[in-house]
């Protein structure tokens, strides 16, 4: 295929840098939602004004968040279209329809009782402000349901035939989208979501007790907040493993290259510690690593749930393999003809129905069906154009699980060491968790890069590959958008930034000049 | 209810919500108006406080708009989303903008200052209504463009809509091809006005402040003459102007005279609807500049510009009318049934569309309960 490289790298970079702001925002909203609205629950059953206190200091800087995060939220909806008009066509009819459902439902949630959370302190009762803050969380989450859906579903796409005379894929069941791989990402990412929630409470609170104010104020929002983390953490290693689990079967290149595994075996080890081999290439003689240290059989247990099964690496996707069951998975090559020959197929399909052909239709047909599940690779010029980045989504990974077991373990020695009264006077683990707030972003972060950079090169995973995603524009006009969005952002992002340390610093004592 | 009823229902939705929008876009209509009517800082402060409450609400009808289209009629949304990039891109831009601006611009700790978050409140209140009603005429005007299915298979470019100028998008407001309209531009304005005027008899409504009432009244006769002058060349240059109609047998696209006019005279009850929405709007206008005690007169007027947009944005796609024309290619124009999404997909949202009035009661119902007491 001839395609425009610079236009497809820029579209990706666009896609890449706005949904990376967007997502700097929309976990503190999730984790800091639950942190809140837990905080206003005890003001509820207590009717202590501490409580109200601290949930409406925390509401503020929520407030600061959020509307940046559905600032940034509106431009991945439009990118869909504009720079990715083919993959709205070809996909539109299952992946529009939970994005149109987390509009009609979620988003009006959010925006009607985000207002009586902000402004309905004396104007509704306690009991109905309290049920407005948690829709205000419950209609965050469900946004972030719908979207991750139907991300889940351009991971693993169920549900949908490919229908020739519209040449489009057409949704068949929609309960089909809430497939066990998306309702594993749903829960991964908003679970570990209250990880950044959380360590930006315990950070801030921390600030605080650095500066000797407001101490308890502090040390109550530390109390939730680990609790709150430490809970995540935990959900979330489950629904990793879950997750792990799934990838293994659906998109094991994607497990490939997160293991930086490129020669599968029996009883695959883990890779605890790695560094890889920069000059590694899928079918090279080269050492996949430069230093590794692994865990025996785990991988095969974590993928298969099988400590002697056998889990695939680069090499064997490429080449083919004899699978776990003893089907074959057929060689990259083989994939490509075989999509090659869908596209034929459907070339094919459309000329015998304008000449009204039917014998030449039901074989085009038949073709067509008999090759579908292999027509993304159809785009392909090489084997090695399936194969994603290696090194970053292998050590984005263990960025990810490193940060992920650092916040654990500090958020249960906080959690101890607050119970026994003695996280006052520890001025080194308060500098510790105020210095770790950017840690949580970066595990959070790390995330997505592995969830979207192994997946590629695949919009929709085995049915269309970025390269025949694209919109028709020029690249210089992606490039030139590329730059508005990085500055414009980029100057959002230190606003946002420099308003919060500001509000920071007033603490919990100030009201907000205009919104009070 | 077979496949032609959903592709037409939801047109009504997105056409509801498409109305909904230019309501809601008094927010952006009162932005603009904050250097004429919030000279002093705590007028300024009066008004953004009131708009601040409302933002969200046009800010997720967009959303949910653009949502609805996506996820209804695909074609639309990748011919147009991904042809006339620059407009969308500026819209886009404009509403980022906004949506911080509204929470930073008061906040202690604000790196650009005031001034800054305001110029973005007025350039989102004078570009948005403009772009979008620009965007909207092209739904009559048409834009130029091509549809290819059969791209897919080619090895060279699989791209299925492609864009027939280097303007992409801009043309439908700017520049020297076929598709420079001034009826686009027109729309734009005629929007902008109807916005500001909305917004105008808004603060009449929620704020408590004579000067500021009195002034909002000034502005109402200025905005509502350009929206009169503006909306109604608009109107009878529609009516009267060439559409594109799809043959409901052979599928075939052809250009027909008249075609708008046509569609009210078939469809009495869009245009009754329409009429009574044309009404409601001007009534709203004028009792208000008369009658100073009277506040209410966004209700008219509001719900009067849901009816009379939500009419024309009928006549844009029903009885069988292409309601994105391609001036490139006639039969790549977009219809309902070959633009639509599949009848398992329709159905599914349909049944979630259930849900939008009890969404639009409860919103009602919070906002009533919270006006009260403020």
């Amino acid at each position: 295929m001839n395609a425009d490289v610079t236009l497809i790298d820029w579209s990706r970079a666009q896609f890449a840098l706005t949904a990376m702001y967007h997502w700097l925002f929309v976990p503190l909203t999730l984790g800091l939602g639950v942190i809140m609205a837990i905080m206003e629950s005890i003001y509820y059953k207590t009717g202590k004004e501490k409580w109200k206190r601290t949930a409406k200091f925390w509401m503020k800087l929520f407030g600061i968040n959020f509307a940046i995060g559905v600032a940034t939220g509106i431009i991945l909806e439009f990118e869909f279209g504009t720079n990715w008009s083919n993959y709205s066509w070809f996909v539109g009819d299952i992946f529009g329809a939970p994005l149109a459902i987390e509009g009609i439902i979620a988003f009006f949630m959010e925006a009607t009782f985000i207002a009586v959370m902000y402004f309905g302190w004396n104007k509704v009762s306690k009991g109905f402000h309290l049920s407005s803050t948690w829709l205000v969380v419950i209609g965050a989450t469900i946004s972030a349901l719908w979207i991750l859906v139907a991300n889940a579903w351009m991971q693993n796409p169920v549900g949908m035939t490919f229908n020739p005379d519209t040449v489009r894929n057409e949704m068949t069941d929609f309960w089909a989208l809430i497939s066990p791989f998306a309702v594993d990402k749903f829960c991964h990412t908003v679970i570990s979501s209250w990880l950044v929630g959380s360590a930006f409470v315990v950070g801030v609170s921390a600030y605080f007790l650095l500066k000797k104010r407001e101490t308890e104020f502090a040390l109550d929002s530390i109390r939730i907040a680990v609790i709150t983390g430490t809970l995540g953490i935990v959900l979330s290693v489950i629904t990793g493993d879950s997750s792990g689990h799934l990838i293994a079967q659906k998109q094991p290149m994607k497990l490939a290259a997160m293991e930086g595994l490129y020669d599968g075996s029996k009883g695959a080890g883990l890779t605890a510690i790695g560094i890889l081999n920069p000059a590694k290439e899928p079918n090279d003689d080269n050492e996949a690593f430069l230093l590794d240290i692994k865990i025996p059989k785990m991988l095969s247990f974590l993928a298969n749930r099988d400590f002697e099964s056998f889990v695939p690496g680069v090499n064997d996707l490429i080449n083919g393999y004899t699978k776990n069951d003893g089907t074959i998975e057929l060689s990259t090559q083989e994939k490509m003809n075989r999509g090659k020959l869908a596209i034929t197929a459907l070339s094919d399909y459309s000329k015998a129905k304008e000449a009204k052909d039917e014998t030449a239709l039901v074989d085009a047909q038949k073709r067509l069906d008999d090759n579908f599940p292999y027509f993304g690779y159809g785009y392909f010029d090489s084997p090695e154009d399936a194969v994603p980045n290696v090194p970053l989504t292998f050590y984005a990974f263990r960025i990810m699980v490193c940060l992920a077991g650092y916040f654990f373990v500090l958020f249960i020695f906080v959690w101890i060491v607050n119970h026994r009264r003695k996280f006052e006077k520890m001025t080194w683990l308060q500098w510790v968790c105020l210095l770790s707030i950017p840690l949580a972003y970066i595990t959070s972060q790390a995330g997505w890069i592995v969830a979207e950079v192994g997946r590629q090169p695949w919009a929709i995973q085995d049915i269309l590959p970025v390269q025949a995603a694209v919109s028709d524009i020029s690249a210089s006009s992606v490039k030139t958008t590329f730059i508005i969005f990085a500055v414009l952002l980029t100057a959002l992002f230190i606003a946002e930034v420099s308003i919060m340390v500001k509000q920071i610093k007033l603490g919990p004592a100030v009201e907000d000049e205009l919104h009070k | 209810m077979d496949y032609t009823f959903f592709q037409h229902y939801w047109w009504f939705l997105v056409s509801l919500l498409g109305a909904l929008l230019v309501f809601l876009l008094f927010v952006q209509g009162g932005q603009s108006l904050i250097y004429s009517l919030g000279k002093k800082e705590t007028e300024l402060r009066l008004l953004l406080d009131s708009l601040g409450k409302k933002w969200e609400l046009t800010f997720t009808t967009l959303v949910t708009f653009g949502g609805a289209f996506f996820a209804s009629f695909p074609l639309f949304y990748s011919t147009s989303f991904g042809g006339a990039y620059w407009v969308w891109i500026l819209l886009l831009l404009t509403f980022v903008i906004q949506a911080v601006s509204f929470e930073y611009i008061f906040k202690q700790g604000n790196l650009y200052g005031q001034k800054t978050f305001k110029t973005f409140l007025f350039l989102n209140g004078l570009l948005s209504p403009i772009l979008i009603g620009a965007a909207v005429s092209t739904f009559f005007y048409g834009a130029e463009f091509v549809v290819e299915k059969g791209n897919l298979t080619s090895g060279l470019k699989p791209i299925i809509s492609s864009w027939t100028t280097q303007w992409h998008g801009l043309e439908a407001v700017w520049g020297s091809t076929d598709s420079f309209h001034l009826n686009n531009v027109v729309l734009g304005l005629a929007v902008f006005f109807l916005a500001r005027c909305l917004a105008c008899l808004y603060f009449i409504n929620n704020i408590d402040n004579a000067e500021i009432s009195n002034k909002s009244r000034k502005q109402l006769l200025i905005n509502a003459i350009g929206f009169l002058i503006t909306f109604l060349y608009y109107l009878v240059r529609l009516l009267f102007k060439d559409g594109w109609r799809e043959d409901s047998i052979t599928g075939i696209i052809s250009v027909k005279s008249c075609v708008y006019w046509e569609n009210f005279m078939q469809m009495p009850v869009v245009t009754a609807i329409f009429l009574i929405g044309v009404v409601l709007v001007l009534y709203g206008f004028i009792r208000t500049y008369f009658c100073t005690g009277f506040k209410k007169g966004i209700w008219y007027s509001g719900i009067g510009s849901v009816l009379a947009v939500l009419a024309l944005l009928l006549i844009a796609g029903w009885n069988g009318t292409a309601y994105y024309p391609s001036l490139a290619d006639t039969q790549s124009s977009l219809t309902l049934t070959n633009s639509s999404s599949s009848p398992v997909t329709l159905k599914a949202m349909s049944i979630v569309s259930l849900f939008i009035p009890f969404v639009l009661a409860y919103i009602w119902y919070v906002w009533r309960k919270m006006d009260k007491k403020s």
